[in-house]
């Protein structure tokens, strides 16, 4: 832990600040948007945006690497990608709910084998694997303040449509009797979710997004009184995590990414356990004091 | 459009040779009645009828195929803000951490404005006291049973201080001390608003009800008819939180009865 600390403040090692940095910038991100996806059930239609966009990194990469459309950035096709797969998902979604489901996973699946088909074809050496867990102490100066404009937006957005989105995802069809552009809401959930996984892909990595964008929001869940208390709850479960993971993976030699994400599956396994162990307390005690049913 | 009727009682609902399909199904062949303003209305039919397809055709959820509906003299859209609506249950995460005060304050939510303001506050109190809630506001939601979040979510219709409240499968699941307490809050709100409770209950309605109308009888192209009621004494009154009437399905009263004949069609 010393050996963390000391590093932090070591002049010749700023990716080990730019992670911490990363790690709490995006802990905003992951309360706030991760509270929404949570109660609202969409985390397998982020999941399925997040994989999809494999395909659209392993296309940049063999375009760039053939001369085809050469420095073609990573960034670029995973952006045309999430923008895709989230275009096919809202739709389906809002217009053929009968077929959410295929379709949810079809985009999921295609997307990750048309990645994994034009890595393989690619010239020279790509690792999938970067890309699917990410390596936090790649960040630089330049995703710090992209990703500080995306949590200035989605901070904005949230408390400028707070009783909208608490309303449509409470029950959407009484939202929609209110004038609430439910519809609307869901399509700017999904987008700011398909950039928010294409920004946070290089260094949380494309399964690591889904991980925090659920985890530390369905932690903060068992003790928050509303949403609000659940996006800042889960902001702070998501730094928590994100500091005790960094420190632990500098001490243990470990990748960062998957130990943040191991503390945080964790936390909110243990929580779970708490709450069902609680609730079924109280049902006990409730039963043993409550009125009798006549025979 | 028809013109307002010579009475001096006012139309809160009106559909109006209205018909409904989804793709090749027909649910609603020109249905045509009417509700007055004031009125505590029944609208009943067995599961699968298209009671719902009229509640969304009602509240502008979904658009006829042909025919005109109007609400509160309103397209239906239009008269959404003075519009109570309690659905059968909210499509809600149980999971999702809200209080009681909080999801009453939804009825007072208008479009994109963010504010709530101090007559807000106001009328969600006032909601809470008339659902008869009040004592559990501060409480998750979570934690209610059926029952209470039922008579929760009447409080957020009320919040909206509607003209027109719609209840959909309102005593669904419900103990009858809640029935109880629901009818006794719609019975302290008849004749202030007008009151339509869906309900696939075909036999007997709450004695509080003025007007019965049928969905789904006439075969293949279904439509609305009205129905004669009369006391039921041989019914228990906890089972309708109150005195029950019985439906009489061999009767149809004409679509004017209730006018004296002057509505035209």
């Amino acid at each position: 832990m010393n050996g963390y600390v000391s590093a932090l403040f070591d002049p010749s090692m700023p990716f080990v600040r730019n992670a911490l940095i990363a790690g709490l910038l995006s802990s905003i991100l992951f309360g706030a948007l991760g509270a929404v996806v949570t109660v609202k059930r969409i985390a397998g239609l982020a999941g399925a945006i997040s994989h999809a966009v494999l395909g659209g990194i392993g296309m940049a990469l063999f375009l760039s690497a053939t001369g085809v459309v050469p420095g073609l950035p990573p960034i670029v096709g995973a952006f045309v990608f999430a923008v895709i797969a989230a275009g096919i998902i809202g739709f389906v979604s809002l217009k053929a709910k009968q077929r959410e489901d295929t379709v949810i996973n079809a985009v999921w699946a295609i997307g990750m084998s048309v990645g994994v088909l034009f890595i393989a074809k690619t010239p020279g050496y790509a690792d999938p694997m970067s890309y699917l867990f990410g390596n936090i102490l790649l960040v630089s100066a330049k995703d710090l303040a992209m990703l500080a404009i995306l949590d200035a937006a989605v901070v904005l957005l949230a408390w400028r449509f707070y009783p909208q989105i608490e309303a449509s995802a409470f029950d959407e069809e009484f939202a929609r009797v209110r004038g609430v552009p439910t519809d609307a809401i869901f399509m700017a959930t999904l987008a700011v979710t398909a950039i928010a996984v294409v920004l946070l892909q290089t260094f949380v990595g494309l399964v690591m997004v889904i991980a925090m964008l659920t985890l530390p929001s369905g932690t903060a869940g068992f003790v928050s009184r509303n949403l609000a208390g659940m996006m800042v709850g889960g902001a702070v479960m998501s730094a928590a995590f994100t500091v005790t993971g960094l420190a632990a993976s500098w001490a243990l030699d470990m990748p960062a990414g998957a130990v943040v994400v191991v503390v945080a599956g964790a936390v909110f396994l243990a929580a779970s356990a708490v709450a069902a162990i609680g609730a079924r307390t109280r049902r006990r005690k409730a039963g043993e004091t409550g009125p009798r049913r006549p025979a | 459009m028809h013109d307002e009727p010579a009475t001096d009682t006012k139309i809160a609902i009106r559909f109006d040779d209205v018909s409904f399909s989804y793709g090749e199904l027909r649910v609603l062949d020109g249905a045509h009645f009417h509700i007055h303003a004031g009125e505590f209305a029944a609208l009943i039919g067995p599961n699968g009828a298209g009671k719902t397809t009229v509640l969304k055709l009602l509240l502008g959820l979904a658009s006829p195929s042909s025919g005109t509906i109007t609400v509160l003299g309103l397209p239906p859209k239009n008269a959404r803000q003075s519009i109570g609506y309690v659905p059968q249950h909210a499509s809600y995460d149980p999971a999702f951490p809200i209080s009681v005060s909080e999801v009453v304050r939804m009825g007072r939510l208008r479009g994109s404005t963010r504010r709530y303001a101090r007559t807000d506050a106001d009328a969600v109190s006032k909601a809470l006291e008339l659902a008869d809630v009040a004592e559990l506001a501060s409480r998750p939601y979570s934690e209610l049973s059926g029952g209470q979040r039922r008579r929760v979510l009447v409080a957020r219709a009320l919040a909206a201080e509607p003209e027109l409240l719609v209840l959909d499968e309102p005593t669904a699941n419900m103990d009858a001390e809640s029935e109880g307490r629901l009818f006794r809050t719609l019975g302290s709100l008849k004749g202030h608003a007008t009151i339509l409770v869906v309900t696939h209950d075909t036999g007997f309605v709450s004695a509080l009800t003025d007007a019965v109308f049928c969905v789904g009888e006439r075969g293949a192209g279904r439509s609305v008819i009205r129905h004669k009621v009369e006391p039921a004494d041989h019914v228990a009154n906890e089972l309708y939180g109150g005195p029950a009437l019985q439906v009489l399905h061999d009767t149809e009263l004409p679509e004017n009865s209730c006018c004296g004949g002057k509505e035209e069609r």
